[in-house]
């Protein structure tokens, strides 16, 4: 695929407009076959958990950061949770630095209603002692190289770096985190409803998912599907419409079957993978 | 009918609305036009207790010009919750949550725009939130559907706004602030939603929350027959400014 430029020529756009009025795709995938994942965990051994997603061309890095602080007044029981995308001009010739740009501020809140509402994180298990000190979680997402899907890579980075991070060395006495030295314990997370984010777009008529940027940027509109199963059937925990397109009700069903199926095929990965991270992770403890 | 097992898990905790409406009764609703005389196009939407005002001024030359698009037109939106809107006083300014409802909004507005008439320029839409009670996002919506037209600005069609939400397993239209803290059960679960009026096609949607493939069917249904009470209630408004 052709290197992302700041303006796509309109013949490329046409081109992929047309490919996919016939439901085919210039990279030959079918409209609903995601690109190849790689998954690479520690891109950083200073962060509580981090890890690398390369999704085709598109590359996403998240690290959690763990530190302590006092909770908010309406949830004194509760650690928190703060989510950010940096869209690094390193990755891309369509982005500058400056303060974050509308499209950083809507991933990092799209990717933050999704785990907060899935309630994938036990927030009160995160408080030392109520109404003056929690564990605050910052999930840190930044593009390292874009081709599209920003929303889907960052949100399966999230998840990620959650499910491999653990707790800083913590002196209850005096306070002081001992960055640098991790004990061995994870997050309270509650697996069951973890949460698994697809986006399906729209050119002309026809729907698809995981856009490259060429077509991300032929397509009109999007809908953010973020889906958890936390008991027998799955449920919707979270939506984002985004562009200028309009959808019927139909096609926002077929979108919810279609993110319902990845969902299963997502599980499978991360389950896969974050298993492989714990037996390597027990291996080099030996 | 499938037999069901277990009955009683079917039945939801929310069975009646904290201000006692019906499941698919909105709150009270009313509007005015032409309430900013400095706007090219204003108006008023009053949905129980929330307020919205928008106000329009364009279509206007987009500077700097290299912003603009010579191809069509551009809808620029500006939420803004005033200070005072709601209980514990917000920072003036922008924050993170009204740039992402300014971009949702313009999303939702934007299709019902003949754009393409108006290339290099931009349509300004002011959104600021009077008093908050839940729905804030929708009630701007409609509020700004109908300074557009009021604006004289060319139209395919309204745009019609409703916050739908699941009380534990109840789908209601209209969600307040009350239900919106909603706990027990599945708890609440929130789903602002945008009607084109006469196409019926979603421009906006959103979610949080949890909900079920089937139930989320029943309130994008459920949304579009409170959206047509929207847009009954827009239309006559328009209809009747002299």
């Amino acid at each position: 695929m052709g290197e992302p430029v700041k303006t796509i020529w309109k013949v490329t756009r046409k081109n992929v407009a047309e490919a996919m009025n016939k439901s085919e795709r210039l990279d030959g995938r079918k409209p609903f076959e995601a690109r190849p994942i790689e998954i690479t965990f520690g891109v950083s051994n200073k962060a509580e958990g981090s890890v690398k997603v390369k999704m085709g061309r598109t590359e996403v890095v998240c690290g959690i950061k763990m530190n302590t602080q006092e909770p908010y007044t309406d949830h004194e029981n509760e650690g928190t949770l703060t989510t950010s995308m940096e869209l690094l001009p390193l990755s891309s010739p369509n982005f500058e630095y400056g303060q974050p740009t509308i499209e950083a501020v809507e991933i990092g809140r799209v990717v933050d209603r999704g785990v907060r509402e899935s309630r994938f994180v036990d927030f009160e298990k995160l408080c030392i002692k109520p109404g003056e000190k929690v564990w605050g979680i910052n999930v840190d997402m930044a593009v390292l190289n874009e081709d599209g899907n920003l929303i889907d890579a960052g949100a399966l980075a999230a998840i990620l770096a959650l499910m491999t991070a653990r707790f800083p060395e913590y002196d209850e006495k005096t306070g002081v985190i001992k960055f640098g030295e991790f004990t061995d314990k994870k997050l309270p997370l509650k697996i069951e409803n973890m949460p698994l984010t697809t986006t399906c777009f729209k050119i002309g008529d026809k729907l698809f998912i995981d856009p490259t940027r060429e077509e991300e940027d032929t397509t009109e509109g999007r809908i953010t599907i973020e889906i958890t199963k936390p008991e027998k059937e799955e449920m919707i925990t979270a939506m984002q419409k985004g562009g200028d397109a309009t959808f019927t009700q139909e096609e926002v069903m077929k979108m919810v079957e279609e993110a319902v199926k990845n969902f299963k095929k997502l599980r499978t990965l991360v389950d896969e993978e974050v298993s492989k991270f714990e037996k390597s992770a027990k291996k080099s403890k030996k | 009918m499938k037999e069901r097992k277990n009955n009683m898990t079917d039945k939801s905790l929310y069975t009646k609305r904290f201000d006692g409406r019906k499941l698919d009764e909105l709150r009270p609703i009313s509007a005015k036009i032409g309430v900013v005389p400095n706007a090219d196009g204003s108006a008023l939407f009053v949905q129980g207790d929330t307020i919205a005002i928008a106000a329009v001024y364009g279509p206007k030359t987009l500077n700097p010009k290299h912003m603009q698009n010579p191809e069509k037109g551009v809808v620029r939106v500006h939420y803004n919750m005033l200070s005072f809107s709601v209980g514990e006083r917000i920072r003036p300014g922008v924050s993170r949550r009204s740039q992402e409802i300014s971009k949702v909004t313009e999303w939702a507005l934007s299709p019902v725009v003949m754009l393409e008439e108006l290339p290099g320029t931009v349509i300004d839409v002011h959104i600021n939130i009077l008093q908050a009670n839940a729905g804030t996002r929708c009630a701007g919506i409609n509020a700004a559907s109908m300074a557009l037209a009021h604006a004289g600005v060319p139209m395919k069609e309204l745009v019609s706004a409703i916050a739908m939400g699941k009380m534990d397993k109840t789908i209601v239209a209209d969600v307040d602030k009350e239900e919106e803290d909603y706990d027990d059960g599945e708890g609440a679960t929130d789903m602002p939603m945008a009607y084109l009026a006469n196409s019926g096609k979603i421009s906006l949607l959103q979610l949080d929350g949890r909900v079920q493939v089937d139930k989320f069917k029943e309130a994008i249904e459920a949304g579009r027959e409170a959206c047509k009470k929207i847009a009954e209630l827009q239309m006559k408004t328009l209809k009747e400014y002299k």
